[in-house]
């Protein structure tokens, strides 16, 4: 978890989700950096993705009062 | 003739490798047209445009892969798709080069580098808002390269951005230089004590590389996109970053740079930047640069002299630009222009927005696809008018295909209609340099500068400005060489293209 109180103090380490050769840029100065290989979620289909992603809401939230 | 296509379902390529292999593709002997894209609007509408659209497009989605080829004859057009496909195959297995496991999801990617703590995302923009909301909630900083991304999007993007202290630059963020780091589009600028906040990628790229040349440095880059001081977004990014800025012991002067905030912006931010002991130079872009000085700010006239004052605040004396306007206007004397309008073809929407501010008060009948005030709309993007000044980065070129920056296509193809226009004098353009962008494009404009020379007999004057640093990828020294040894009259600022341009036209403001 970063914050930007922290930031400026911190070493710059990347992912990078998209156009690869943003990643060949920052790997080759050095700097590390894990491309995410991105494509379209669930085939692109928006409706699909909206209810992923309130499915995995819901196991988040399910997750965190299980805990407390 | 033949045309010849396949579909591949559910197969992503990005916007780059795709611009690149249609590049390749087109090239091929026997090839009279390609395509090789997602299959979003725009490609299907360019697949129509180009009479290459069938029927058996019609159920495609944009997570599938388009490949058409139209060519003289059966077997040039079964070639050109062999190849486009042995390219893509290339492509993938060189993506994922030298590691076990190239991760499909940031969630993934965290497994491989825990503590990453910035994620640039340059997805098509309908997706992009997702990847940074799941970025911002794994506690990480977001640069928003996407454009495309709704107001609406990006104001529940940087809401949440405050809420866990996050910066989120962007989105259609193309710069950002983080403890010495270039993000996407960014300069190889040394480290100094100036810190930078923009709204503006081009503005940020001019203005740090300036500072470069000027012999000074920078602390931080930030970028928050074009729109974080309008109304809706209420300059939250700008005043996050300002005041990190404000704080940082290694900052010893701000540049803020951006549009005019709206107006119910402008006074809270004016109260906030208030509060920083430190010396700020403002340029809004278009504003009144003594309502700025009444605040108790520096303010600049135009990118090079935003770069120039911070550096005089940095070294307490004072600083020379590249070239003085005087300079690079004397390069206009005795020059002939073989038609009276002016054609801007630019890649940097700020440097456009620049450009068009310094010239209507001199160029009448001045039209853009971006105007500023004083300027008119055109009424095609693609057609220009009496004197025109484009922006080829503006969402509606860049809607399924690479920045300019990056692909040149647009712009060559733009030269060579613009020189054959019979009453076209001069066509000035920006050539950007930095991490991510082409590696070549004085090489590619040039190639289209001799090609519309070729085609048209004409030889209308090109000048350019080289947006960039002498430690830059491309070799900044080769690129000025390979443009003058064309016959391009070239300048190390947008301001001193300008000055050139306005002696090189005055008399021609019809």
């Amino acid at each position: 978890m970063s914050s930007l109180k922290t930031l400026f103090n911190e070493d710059v380490k990347v992912f990078n989700v998209g156009i690869p050769s943003f990643a060949d840029d920052l790997k080759r100065q050095g700097v590390p950096v894990v491309h995410v290989e991105w494509r379209p979620p669930a085939g692109g289909n928006k409706r699909v993705i909206e209810l992923l992603d309130r499915i995995k809401a819901w196991q988040a939230e399910y997750q965190t009062q299980a805990k407390s | 003739m033949t045309i010849r296509h396949v579909i591949r379902k559910e197969t992503y390529f990005d916007s780059v490798t795709l611009m690149q292999i249609t590049n390749e593709v087109k090239k091929l002997q026997g090839v009279e047209n390609a395509v090789v894209g997602m299959g979003t609007d725009f490609n299907i509408d360019s697949l129509k445009r180009l009479g290459l659209y069938s029927d058996a497009f019609a159920g495609i989605t944009p997570a599938d892969l388009l490949l058409c080829v139209q060519a003289g004859d059966d077997a040039a057009a079964d070639a050109a798709l062999a190849a486009a496909e042995k390219l893509l195959t290339t492509r993938k297995k060189a993506s994922g080069a030298g590691t076990a496991f190239v991760p499909p999801t940031q969630e993934a990617a965290a497994k491989q580098l825990p503590d990453a703590n910035v994620v640039v995302i340059s997805v098509p923009g309908a997706w992009a808002a997702r990847e940074a909301e799941i970025a911002l909630r794994a506690g990480r900083h977001v640069m928003l390269f996407s454009d495309n991304v709704t107001v609406e999007e990006e104001l529940k993007l940087k809401t949440l951005g405050v809420e866990k202290n996050l910066l989120v630059m962007g989105p259609d963020c193309g710069t950002a230089l983080i403890n010495g780091v270039p993000l996407a589009f960014a300069n190889a600028v040394r480290r100094g004590d100036i810190g930078i906040v923009a709204a503006s990628g081009t503005g940020l790229q001019e203005v740090t590389s300036l500072i470069h040349t000027m012999g000074y440095g920078i602390t931080q880059a930030i970028g928050v996109g074009g729109r974080d001081l309008s109304e809706k977004i209420g300059g939250k990014m700008t005043l996050m970053a300002a005041h990190a800025l404000g704080e940082d012991p290694a900052t010893k002067v701000i540049v803020l740079i951006s549009k005019p905030p709206a107006p119910s912006v402008l006074g809270p931010l004016y109260a906030e930047l208030k509060k920083i002991r430190k010396p700020i130079v403002v340029y809004f872009i278009g504003a009144d640069p003594e309502a700025i000085r009444k605040e108790g700010f520096t303010p600049a006239h135009n990118l090079q002299e935003a770069a120039q004052k911070a550096c005089e605040l940095s070294g307490g004396k004072a600083v020379a630009v590249p070239m003085t306007d005087a300079d690079a206007a004397a390069k206009a004397d005795g020059l002939r222009l073989p038609g009276k309008y002016l054609r801007g073809l630019y890649s940097g929407g700020t440097l456009c927005d620049e450009a068009q501010r310094l010239l209507h008060p001199v160029l009448a009948d001045l039209y853009s696809n971006t105007p500023v005030k004083g300027c008119q709309m055109l009424h095609s993007v693609h057609k220009s008018e009496k004197h025109t000044i484009v922006d080829l980065g503006d969402d509606e070129f860049t809607r399924g295909r690479a920045h300019p920056m990056i692909d040149p296509t647009l712009r060559q193809e733009r030269i060579v209609i613009e020189t054959a226009d019979p009453d076209v004098g001069l066509i000035a353009f920006d050539v950007v340099l930095g991490y991510g962008a082409h590696m070549d494009m004085a090489g590619e404009m040039v190639a289209a500068i001799e090609k519309a020379r070729k085609a048209s007999g004409r030889k209308p004057v090109f000048a350019a400005c080289i947006c960039g640093t002498a430690d830059d990828p491309q070799n900044m020294q080769k690129q000025k060489r390979t443009l003058e040894d064309a016959g391009v009259q070239v300048f190390p600022s947008n301001v001193a293209l300008i000055a050139f341009v306005k002696r090189a036209m005055a008399g021609k403001g019809v």
